[in-house]
């Protein structure tokens, strides 16, 4: 707001920075693991050419070196710092998985919300589309989907974007739908509002907290599935590292615990940092929907 | 059914001392009830009344010795017949609960599992406690809906929840309570969800078979011309604590408190009318219906004269929000038309240009769902502002400003959320929104059934007053006939979608009366405790 007007300054009786700061406050300890953890991932990505100690494609020297002073995690089958690798590694899955969840929340959330306002033959079409893509299994679909298209990060955003969004449909029309028979949007409409200001200042600020909520949910599973699909060769191509990919590349390390020290199997560290940003993600999630949904304790 | 009868009247059934209970919000207990003491005897009738928030469900919960989750009893005592309910473990007073007392709650729908058949839920706790065999239980309950007065009683508990009225509902769940005999039932709000003529049968269903068993009951409402027909003594409470108790003929003649005066003064709230012929609005002829199914309008056809407030009543199913929505464009008619000053209205709501839109305003029953919990007052009420006067900054905020004050709220109101004003404040609000597009016609959607009484009347006192200076015209939508009497200045009566009588305030409301108008005016409940059983008395000889 301007504060040119004449009026005494009504006094916000919070800010939004004491807003944030109290919730924090009150954050539980599970809440403040997974947001140290994101931080710490988010710094890694964003950071990483200054953090790894070597480039993320270069070769170093001999293959399967167990971990020293100089290769913290020891050296993959192509003798590549392996420390360096899962640091850029996040760069590459954080970064593609952020990217497609916003794809996928950006189709998915827009027409959900105009198919639960619109109704009708919008709502019949897009769900009965929808309903037919949820009916084929994820992964088989991405896999017959980068089959035809091609491999490549382009195509790999598209292709998972557009299978999720079909999920972000179903819940954004879902909450939507509980927003959209409320009287406040019946008398924007009768104010003479258009579309775009029902979905945006009306039902949009409603329906957030479950979309919030959602999106980490969503985070998660894409970059599992791209985990899962570079571990089965059509995710993303080498030499790019990314996690996925990394567990593929040492899987036959599995059998041969004995070779580093303190005996961790090579993939273990990729698997472990996948299962370590989910864990986190869901903790950050969990209590944000806690929070917003306005369960209380004991109740 | 031979239920022993070894009841005497007089008898202290329930003793509350000095009860205290708290209720945890935001981290925080706070006080729900503040000290209360209540005594009970068998087969008395006990009124609790007043606004929300009073204490007064929570209270009739304790009488059970229940407190709802987030609340948790302090301080006192609660002795239902010998037993402390407050040191008896939760398997005694679960034994306790269902077959010696009972409850019946407001929202007989919501109450009711909609997948099983009446019957099955009605015998289910004398069947599941060993007190009946099935077969007399359901004998039993058959009786029930026999003194009950519900149709076709044998045959009756074979249905569902949903292929019954409201009214019926909710004395099916009476015959629930009643099916153990308990000594005590607690009816919260039984009738506030029915229509008047509903309202009339359900009452007398439920005093008859409470009278018929002699049990004693703890009625909570807050409509006190209600309580009057049901209460042997009534107690009014405010913020937790105890105002006022008193036999009832007592309570009614010579109140002492201000506060339980002032609970009936909408009631005493008079407007005289004044007739015009400057028709604002003229609906003509109009027939609706949604999709493909029995018109809700039917031929209707009101006129609506300007700087007046003319009140459509009817019972729920009548048409009249219905009507409302053809007004706005919202459901657009099969037939007849709509002049708006003269000029016909585009039936479509996209149709209509803006200048119309703002023309004709609305106003919503439940404030909580028609302001958007996301926006405070300054958007809220500086929407409709920006959008159709092009005001914005600062000249906008000055309009919001003026319109708070217009409807008696100050400027320190711009930044709040609607979930940190109370429902009156909230339903200012509302009205500050439809003021603000500068309407000739507001639309009224039962505005106040949500609200208190005194607060009721300081939103119908607001409303007159924004007349008087702006000469608005109001079509008041309503179901209460004390609000109709207080405000309008015509009236429209409907039925079933159409139109039974319409004319000035004096002429719908004197004889010679309409056959459904009559009905309708009867069913209000009166100030006057053998209200009822006249009424009863008097339709049983016309019949």
């Amino acid at each position: 707001m301007t504060n040119t007007t004449p009026l005494r300054t009504v006094k916000a009786r919070r800010t939004f920075l004491e807003n944030v700061i109290r919730t924090l406050k009150s954050a539980p300890t599970s809440a403040w693991f997974g947001m140290i953890v994101i931080l710490i991932y988010l710094i890694a990505a964003v950071f990483a050419p200054l953090i790894a100690p070597y480039g993320e494609a270069e070769v170093l020297g001999k293959a399967y070196l167990p971990s020293s002073a100089e290769h913290f995690l020891g050296t993959d089958q192509l003798g590549r710092d392996i420390f360096s690798r899962l640091i850029y590694g996040a760069r590459n899955t954080i970064g593609i998985a952020l990217l497609t969840t916003l794809i996928s929340f950006f189709v998915g959330g827009t027409l959900g919300i105009l198919a639960a306002l619109k109704r009708g033959w919008l709502d019949q079409g897009v769900s009965r589309v929808v309903d037919a893509f949820l009916a084929i299994p994820v992964l088989i679909f991405a896999l017959m989907m980068l089959a035809v298209v091609g491999k490549g990060i382009g195509n790999l955003i598209l292709i998972l974007a557009l299978l999720d969004s079909t999920r972000v449909f179903r819940l954004a029309r879902a909450v939507a739908l509980n927003s959209a028979v409320m009287d406040y949007v019946e008398a924007a409409r009768l104010r003479g509002e258009g579309t775009g200001w029902i979905v945006f200042r009306e039902i949009v600020p409603n329906i957030l907290p479950p979309l919030i909520t959602e999106f980490g949910l969503r985070f998660c599973f894409v970059f599992l599935t791209i985990a899962a699909l570079s571990f089965l060769g059509v995710g993303i191509q080498p030499p790019t590292a990314d996690w996925g990919s990394m567990v593929a590349e040492n899987k036959s390390l599995i059998n041969f615990p004995v070779r580093t020290f303190p005996y961790i199997p090579a993939p273990f560290y990729p698997a472990g940092a996948i299962a370590l940003l989910t864990v986190a993600v869901n903790f950050v999630v969990d209590w944000f929907l806690h929070k917003t949904s306005g369960l209380r304790d004991g109740s | 059914m031979a239920v022993e009868n070894k009841r005497v009247k007089g008898d202290v059934l329930l003793t509350i001392t000095g009860l205290k209970i708290e209720g945890k919000s935001e981290d925080t207990w706070n006080p729900i009830i503040k000290g209360v003491d209540l005594t009970l005897k068998r087969g008395e009738v006990l009124g609790l009344i007043g606004e929300s928030g009073a204490g007064k469900s929570t209270l009739g919960l304790a009488g059970m010795g229940f407190a709802r989750p987030g609340c948790r009893f302090t301080a006192g005592s609660i002795v239902f017949d010998g037993i402390d309910l407050l040191a008896a473990s939760d398997e005694e007073k679960r034994a306790l609960w269902g077959s010696r007392i009972a409850y019946v709650a407001q929202s007989a729908s919501a109450s009711f599992n909609p997948a099983h058949r009446l019957m099955d839920q009605v015998v289910e706790t004398a069947t599941e406690r060993g007190i009946m065999q099935r077969e007399t239980a359901e004998a039993d309950a058959i009786d029930l809906f026999k003194r009950l007065q519900l149709p076709s009683p044998d045959t009756i508990g074979l249905r569902f929840p949903h292929q019954v009225s409201g009214g019926q509902l909710q004395r099916a769940m009476t015959a629930m309570a009643m099916s153990c005999r308990p000594d005590m039932i607690i009816f919260d709000e039984p009738t506030t969800a029915l229509d008047v003529t509903t309202q009339v049968e359900v009452l007398a269903a439920m005093r008859r078979i409470v009278e018929e068993f002699n049990t004693a009951a703890i009625y909570i409402t807050h409509d006190l011309a209600v309580v009057a027909q049901m209460a042997h003594r009534i107690m009014v409470l405010r913020y937790g604590n105890l105002v006022e108790e008193a036999d009832t003929r007592k309570m009614l003649k010579s109140p002492t408190q201000d506060y339980t005066k002032s609970l009936w003064a909408v009631r005493a709230l008079q407007k005289p009318e004044s007739p015009s012929d400057d028709i604002v609005l003229d609906v003509s002829h109009v027939t609706a219906s949604y999709s493909n199914s029995a018109k809700v309008l039917d031929d209707v056809t009101v006129k609506i004269p300007r700087g007046r407030t003319v009140a459509i009543v009817g019972e729920s199913g009548s048409g009249k929000s219905t009507l409302a929505r053809a007004i706005t464009g919202l459901l657009p008619p099969s037939s007849g038309t709509i002049s708006f000053n003269g000029k016909p209205l585009s039936a479509k709501l996209a149709d209509r240009d803006k200048d119309t839109l703002r023309r004709i305003q609305m106003i919503y029953q439940s404030a909580d769902t028609a302001l958007n919990p996301r926006q405070r007052v300054r958007d809220i009420i500086g929407r409709p502002v920006e959008f159709y006067l092009g005001l914005k900054g600062a000249d906008r905020d000055r309009r919001v400003v003026e319109l708070l004050e217009a409807i008696e709220l100050n400027e320190s109101y711009i930044d709040r959320l609607p979930s940190e004003m109370s429902g009156g404040q909230k339903q200012r609000i509302s009205i500050a929104r439809a003021l603000a597009a500068n309407p000739e016609v507001i639309i009224c959607d039962e505005v106040t059934s949500a609200l208190d009484q005194i607060v009721q009347e300081e939103i119908l006192k607001l409303l007159m007053k924004l007349q008087k200076d702006t000469n608005v015209t109001y079509l008041f939508i309503t179901h209460d006939i004390a609000t109709v009497r207080a405000i309008s200045d015509e009236i429209v009566v409907m039925h079933k979608g159409k139109v039974v009588q319409q004319g000035l305030k004096s002429k719908v409301l004197n004889p010679p009366f309409p056959a459904y108008t009559e009905l309708l005016l009867s069913s209000v409940p009166q100030m006057d405790p053998d209200w009822l059983t006249t009424l009863l008395e008097s339709r049983k000889a016309k019949a």
